[in-house]
């Protein structure tokens, strides 16, 4: 734990000051509000992040030194909460430890960082050791070091990568009062082989691996909140049921195939219930069983489509669902036994909710112009549950879909179409700094954050 | 734990915050305005008919649509057309006709279906139900189809359900998989719910007709499997169906 500091006090006096402008939203008149050039606070934490110094003269070093070097400065660029300094613009040094570091060079112009990140990478014998600081560059500091992390791994570049997520983690930690989203990672669709089958990414679109190869269409994967399972829907040859892949065992486990189309598994945050819409009364409705499936209740009983349940997480006593009840799908939200049904959307497309860790907000994808002969134009909004408002994160790029929340509430990641193709994208939460994850190699679609 | 308190505090603080900054573009101390269109541009209607509504091969049929609050009427296939107005069409198959009203009031839409009858159907009884593949089935039993967004088996659709039954209670020993099938525009997961509801509309309205729903079996294929992959209204029609195979 680091002792207090002027820099400290600035971060938090920053989100006091966008706490106390938030307070409309609970239901009192908005405040006059300019939107500025920053979004997440007119001061971002100014960091650098060093090229690591390569500290022995392995012949692997060079590549596992750059894939080091460029996940930690992509994981801190992604992290929204700071402003990082290009990396033309850092000095020429690779300080390997705090006596190598000359801090003035880095609070000067250009650099003009308040913090720096550097450290040394030493692979030996087929390991791989890190040790990774975080400076404060304030001069007069008594104590300017933040952190003084040592990782060992093996000497391969997923290895390298996996270090710097987790040191860009502590960093973030440290700096932001909220653990990263540097470790996480991405579910999604992808019909690379052919066929629609399960997926697995790390959260910045590296390190993708299959999970499932089924040969048929399987679909909506969502892990467990332990990390453990994850549930999906798949076509068979008695139609669409739920199936459970344990990413401990790496295979399909039992699940119980219940009759009747079965859709769209969400998982409760404490793992202990999956919500998921069923239509073996004919009619699809929204139902809740515990994690291994057993005990099935059904919470909706009206004519026409219910589908794409999420918990709230912060809670799990209150689920948003879609239904075309009246119509064209909108966005409903109803307490966990069926009651107090209330609709948040006001016409238009509205579907594929995905609830915010806080419990506050909803991400969706609507059109609000949909309509015969007005081709679909999705786009992805976030809406406060309380006042009902929403912003429009997304404009005039393609059909997006399937938003889903990081568990650092501070991302968001999707599915975007254009030109006919659909790719994952991730973006802050207010829609800046929208990042493409996926590149070709067939549809990749309907993507889930794990919980952390 | 000491970040507790102030973790909760900056998460709840930064999303309230994402969302005040990006929710508002321009000083306005008065809240926005509700999105409902100006009370001045009432919502267009729009019907449209075929008569006769089934024609042999050669006939011809008479479209007649009016609309209502409409400043650009087309009929998909036929272009733009007058809000109101009469055409003799001759189709060579069974066409769907997708009248199209925008005005500032929104858009309405309604559909006609002019059913070219086959100069001679095979009487279906003659074939024996060890002879039925696929696509003897398939010849047979006509897939009907729906208007967007809907699962109501349209009034048009009676003729192939009262046919499909027929040709079904002749063969008692078939077994059916209903599929139920949408187009390309709506979002994955709800169309597969759509789906299932036109597969069991479709199930529904051929056990009304006399055909045993323990021989009907259900199977959402939402936008998955498409019968046509163009972006036009001719086109996303042929996929909003429910298709009848042998369940084997």
């Amino acid at each position: 734990m680091i002792a207090s500091s002027p820099r400290k006090f600035t971060v938090l006096r920053i989100f006091l000051f966008l706490a106390f402008l938030a307070v409309p939203l609970a239901g009192v008149r908005a405040q006059d509000w300019v939107r500025t050039g920053t979004n997440l606070g007119v001061s971002k934490i100014r960091i650098a992040a060093a090229d690591f110094k390569a500290a022995s003269a392995d012949p692997q070093t060079g590549g596992l030194k750059s894939a080091f070097d460029q996940t930690l400065y992509n994981d801190l660029r992604y992290a929204g909460i700071f402003d990082v300094v290009s990396k033309s613009m850092i000095p020429n040094a690779t300080p390997g430890s705090p006596q190598e570091i000359k801090m003035a060079d880095w609070s000067a112009t250009p650099a003009n960082a308040n913090y720096v990140a550097f450290g040394a990478l030493t692979p030996s014998g087929g390991r791989l050791a890190v040790q990774g600081y975080l400076y404060n560059t304030t001069q007069g500091q008594q104590n300017p070091q933040v952190l003084g992390k040592q990782y060992n791994g093996e000497a391969t570049v997923d290895s390298a990568r996996t270090i710097a997520h987790r040191f860009a983690d502590e960093i973030i930690q440290q700096l932001g009062g909220i653990a990263g989203i540097a470790e996480t990672k991405i579910y999604f669709v992808s019909s690379r082989t052919g066929n629609k089958e399960i997926s697995v990414m790390d959260y910045d679109g590296m390190n993708e691996r299959q999970l499932t190869h089924l040969g048929t269409v399987s679909l909506s994967p969502h892990v467990s909140p332990d990390n453990s399972r994850v549930a999906f829907a798949s076509l068979g040859k008695n139609g669409w049921s739920l199936r459970m892949f344990s990413l401990d065992l790496g295979r399909l486990t039992a699940f119980p195939a219940w009759g009747g189309m079965t859709l769209s598994p969400a998982w409760s945050s404490d793992g202990a219930k999956l919500a998921f819409s069923s239509g073996r009364t004919g009619d699809p409705e929204i139902y809740v069983s515990d994690a291994l499936g057993n005990g099935e209740r059904r919470l909706t009983a009206f004519r026409g489509p219910d589908v794409s349940p999420v918990w709230n997480p912060k809670t799990n006593s209150q689920l948003a669902w879609v239904s075309g009840r009246t119509k064209l799908p909108q966005i409903y939200i109803m307490d966990s036994d069926g009651a107090n049904i209330s609709r948040m959307t006001d016409g238009g497309y509205a579907i594929s909710p995905s609830w915010s860790p806080s419990g506050q907000f909803l991400t969706f994808a609507w059109d609000r112009k949909y309509g015969p002969g007005a081709p679909g134009g999705y786009d992805i909004y976030v809406m406060d549950i309380a006042s009902k408002r929403w912003t429009q994160l997304t404009h005039d790029s393609g059909a997006n879909d399937f938003p889903s929340w990081s568990p650092d509430s501070r991302h968001i990641v999707f599915q975007r179409e254009q030109n006919g193709h659909t790719e994952i994208w991730m973006m802050l939460a207010d829609g800046t700094d929208q990042q493409q994850l996926t590149h070709g190699g067939g549809s990749n679609t309907m993507p889930n954050w794990s919980w952390k | 734990m000491k970040y507790s308190n102030r973790t909760s505090l900056v998460v709840a603080a930064s999303l309230a915050a994402l969302l005040t900054v990006a929710g508002c573009h321009k000083k306005n101390s008065a809240p926005p305005p509700p999105p409902a269109p100006p009370a001045s541009a009432p919502a267009p209607m729009a019907t449209i008919a075929a008569e006769p509504s089934t024609i042999a091969p050669g006939g011809s049929s008479t479209l007649t649509w009016k609309t209502t609050d409409a400043t650009n009427v087309s009929i998909v296939g036929l272009g733009q057309v007058a809000s109101a107005g009469t055409q003799t069409v001759s189709p060579t198959q069974t066409t769907s006709y997708h009248l199209i009203a925008q005005g500032d009031g929104g858009t309405a839409d309604a559909t006609a279906t002019v059913t070219v009858a086959s100069a001679a159907p095979p009487p279906p009884s003659n074939i024996g139900e060890s002879n039925i593949d696929e696509n003897a089935f398939e010849g047979a039993v006509k897939p009907v189809f729906f208007d967007y967004d809907s699962y109501d088996v349209r009034p048009d659709a009676q003729s192939t359900i009262q046919a499909n039954a027929n040709f079904l209670n002749q063969h008692p020993g078939l077994k059916v998989v209903v599929g139920g099938y949408c187009d390309d525009r709506g979002s994955t997961e709800y169309n597969l719910a759509l789906g299932e509801n036109r597969a069991n509309a479709a199930k529904q309205a051929l056990a009304a007709a006399g055909v045993s729903p323990d021989r009907l079996r259900t199977v959402s294929y939402g936008k998955e499997k498409q019968f046509c992959t163009e972006q036009n209204e001719a086109c996303w029609q042929q996929n909003r169906r429910a298709q009848f195979t042998l369940d084997q």
